[in-house]
Order: structure tokens, then sequence, then C-alpha cells
């Protein structure tokens, strides 16, 4: 299990989860902030504090979001910095 | 030379501060009373948590500055006074936390048989202070009183198949006693709604699936006015609701334990005459047989010598992390907000006052005595020899090793003499 953050991010990237995540594995990712789901703890502390609520378990991402899951795992992958 | 802090505590909120604080070029002592750092992370998290407790490796990283060092073993306010601290600091952050678990403040709650689940955890914890909690295992009917994480961890490691919990860090006597447990019944209270429960989706999710028979009551399910308004703005309660939904519908089974979910009952009255052998509820009157209860209701931190105290909240007055009245003085973590918040909720927290402390830091009187050696030496007149990071490192290695042989995780040492030999 990891999470997610959805396309429900774009134009908002309020960060509030950066200042949460106790292991820094929240990114900026170009037009949202991303989870890096190897580095993720799954403590569920962004989850709350998300503005917008786009933060899910990978299980719960709404169903019209799910590419939200496969985009944060190559966006780490390509980046290295898993 | 550079400014020195002192940060009392060695949890997440009291790292965290330690890693902001070295970022900013100051040189940080991390004291704990105990040879271990991590706090709650080590004694708290559950072991079949182990994901989050990873957290340890992020928590570390200031100890590998040479300008941090761990103080571990020594206790502040006995080893160290406030004048000594004064003497050789800038300031100090103070982040203890609260490790005092409530009792709800009904009759017959201290009644033998009745514990804070806090202590509960700490045993199972493997934290060196901890009472035994074997002869509470020798109960069949257990209430857990509350409607948080704690009650949830306190509910599942009860109802657990011990053999499941084999692979992980649980001290060897406590894996040995939840083999040999005898609870059959769990039963769940909570005053509040489902929809004002505080547990977290994620957490009421795995007493699901844990292979016991849960009850919800099908009356419970049903918002309340109030609730409704509640439910349609929070993900995470309308998700606990659903999951109780789920369950509640499930066929009746026979699984050899029962987790029994009460929503709004209120604890009134602890009954027994010499040991716990019922409670009694509200609303409705109903007398519900138990062997042993504990509560999770709360935590409360505990007075700290020379820094003003809210008795109520359990939380030491602060403005910003600022002790007020009381300059050079900083709070963080659970001591300055109370018991609430995830691991991650310390970073931001400890963040606020270390930025407070760093802009007070050019006003604050130098120490008299600012060399990193007065105070180890201090410490050594005084015959108390800190635990180094060095030092916890072997007891860390010694743990992972012992738990390596035994195929798991990590085996935890507990008996503290045993704890400071092995750190050398």
């Amino acid at each position: 299990m990891t999470y997610t953050i959805t396309s429900r991010c774009v134009g908002t990237k309020d960060e509030s989860c950066v200042t949460v995540c106790p292991v820094d594995c929240i990114h900026d990712a170009g037009e949202q902030m991303m989870i890096d789901p190897v580095e993720c703890i799954d403590c569920g502390a962004c989850v709350p504090i998300c503005p917008v609520d786009a933060i899910f378990t990978e299980d719960e991402v709404p169903a019209e979001e799910v590419d939200a899951i496969g985009a944060a795992r190559s966006f780490f992958r390509s980046d290295g910095s898993s | 030379m550079s400014p020195r802090v002192l940060v009392v505590g060695a949890g997440p909120a009291g790292l965290y501060a330690a890693a902001t604080l070295a970022a900013a070029d100051v040189g940080v002592d991390v004291a704990d009373r105990l040879p271990t750092p991590y706090g709650l992370v080590r004694y708290g998290v559950a072991p079949d948590h182990p994901k989050i407790k990873s957290v340890t490796r992020v928590l570390a990283r200031p100890f590998s500055a040479e300008s941090v060092r761990f103080l571990g073993n020594v206790t502040v306010g006995v080893d160290l006074t406030v004048a000594d601290i004064r003497g050789h600091y800038d300031a100090v952050v103070y982040a203890t936390g609260a490790a005092r678990g409530l009792r709800p403040g009904v009759p017959g709650d201290d009644l033998p048989g009745s514990a804070p689940a806090a202590d509960f955890v700490a045993w199972y914890g493997g934290h060196p202070d901890a009472v035994s909690a074997e002869e509470l295992l020798d109960a069949r009917r257990i209430a857990v009183i509350g409607a948080g994480n704690v009650a949830l961890d306190t509910a599942r490691m009860l109802l657990k198949d011990a053999r499941a919990l084999a692979d992980t860090e649980l001290p060897d006597a406590v894996l040995a006693a939840l083999s040999r447990s005898r609870v059959t019944d769990v039963h769940l209270i909570a005053r509040r709604g489902p929809a004002r429960a505080k547990f977290t989706p994620v957490e009421l999710r795995e007493l699901g699936e844990l292979g016991v028979d849960v009850l919800v009551r099908p009356d419970d399910l049903e918002p309340s006015a109030d609730e409704a308004g509640v439910v349609a703005g929070d993900r995470a309660a309308r998700t606990n609701v659903e999951i109780l939904r789920e369950w509640a519908g499930r066929p009746g089974g026979d699984a050899a334990r029962r987790l029994h979910l009460w929503f709004r009952t209120r604890l009134v009255e602890v009954c027994g005459r010499d040991r716990v052998d019922a409670l009694l509820l509200e609303p409705g009157g109903e007398r519900l047989p138990v062997d042993a209860v504990l509560y999770a209701i709360g935590h409360r931190g505990t007075p700290l010598l020379g820094l003003p105290f809210d008795e109520v909240t359990g939380t030491v007055p602060h403005e910003r992390g600022r002790v007020l009245g009381v300059p050079g003085a900083y709070v963080a973590g659970w001591l300055k907000r109370g018991a609430t918040g995830v691991i991650g909720t310390n970073k931001a927290d400890a963040g606020e006052t270390v930025a407070s402390l760093l802009a007070d830091l050019p006003g604050l009187p130098r120490p008299a005595e600012p060399d990193p050696a007065a105070v180890t030496a201090l410490l050594e007149r005084r015959g108390v020899r800190p635990v180094t990071w060095a030092g916890w490192t072997r007891l860390d290695a010694h743990e992972a090793e012992l738990g390596r042989r035994q195929g798991r995780a990590r085996a935890k040492i507990t008996d503290l003499p045993a704890m400071l030999a092995i750190c050398g």
C-alpha cells in the first residue's frame, strides 16, 4: 500500500503535504505534487491536510484517477530519486 | 563558537527539532532518559506496522553531523539541572511528550483489571519501565474504551493471532504471553458516533482483516442529525462509516475471537468488588460483563521543573513554541500541542518552534560554558555515563542480529541494565 496524489492537485499545489511528510517523499512533479511510492511509509499525514482532498491510498484512488498511480511510479523511476 | 541548544527527548518532535537546528549550524545535544532514541516510534508504534517504523532512517540523520550528539540515559532535571542547562546552552527545546495514559474518572476506574491502554502499549512495545500486562491476558472479555488509533491498536493486538506476530519485533515475553492469551471477546466502546471517531480508515480496515467476527450494532450506523453533515464533508469519516456498514452486512461467523463495536456509548462506572467484573454503560444502563478494561482516551504530559504547565490540557503554555515567561526555553511535539496528530505532524510542529528559537537566538544571553566537552565532563563528575550515538548503534545492531537469527525484524532488549551493558 502507498499513497497517491491525484490530478485534483493540479492548479493548487498547496504543498502543505510537504511540510508534514515525515520522510520528505513528496516532490514537485511539474503540474502537481507526487509521492515517491518507494519512500512513502504509509503514515497518512498528508491526507487530512490536503486542501483539495487529492490524496488517496492506492486502493482508494477513484476510478477516473487510477493513471495517477502509474504516473507516480514512472516519475520516480525515471527521475532516479527512488 | 556556534550557538548550542539542548533538545530534551529523542522522539520524533525532538529529532525533527534537532535536524532543523543542525541545518542552521547550531550545535545540538539530544538528551533522553532512555539509552534508545525514537520515543514512540520505538515504544508506541505497533510492532505489526514496520513500514511506519522505518521513519527512523530519517529521524537518525542529524546524528551523522559531528555537531549533533546523543546523550542517552541522561535524565534532565536530575542528571542535568535547569541551572546546568543555562550554564551550557543558549536555549533548550523540551520535547518530552505525553506518556501518561488517562483514566476516565468514573467510580471504580482504578480497580485491578483496569489500566490505561498506554501501559499496555508500553508493555508490548518493550519499554524498559513497563509493567507486565500478562495478567490482563487471563481475561476472556476485555473492553477498550476510546475511538482513536490507540484504541484500534490495542484491540488489534488483543485480537490478532499471535502466530501472525511471530515475525515482528515484539519482545519474547510479550509474544509468549499473547500466545497464551485466553481473550475471546473485545468490546471497543466509543462515546462518539462512528462519523466522529478519530481513527483513520486504514487502521479501521485492518481490524476487519484479522479473521475475527466483527459485530456492529445496526442502530450505530444511522447517522444522527449532526453527523450527517460530518459524513458529507469528511472523506475519512465517510470511509469509516462505509467500512462499518460493510462489516454489519457480513454473515455471522464462528471465529474463535469476536470484536464488538459500541458507538455513542458512555462508560459511567467500572464495577467489581476486588477486581473488574462489569461495566455500567449509558444510555440504557446496560451492565456489560467483562474481565478487564483498558482506557484509550488520551495522554497527558507531566509537569517539568521550572516550566509553567496547564493541568487541564497537560501541555506547556507557549507562543509559537516559546515557553511563556521562560526566555530561552521552547517546547515541541505532544508537550506543546497535546497528544494529537501523526508522526509527520511533529515535523511542521518542530519547524515552527525552531523558527521561533532561531529568531530569538541573537538576543539570548550566551552560556558561561559553551564548550560541548564541559557538559560531558560535568555528567562524568556526577557518575552519569551518557549513551552516545555509537553506543545506541551497538544496541541497534545487537537487536537486529538477534532478530535475524530468530527470523524476524528485530528482537528488542527490554531490561535497562542489559541495554546499557550492550551500549557499552
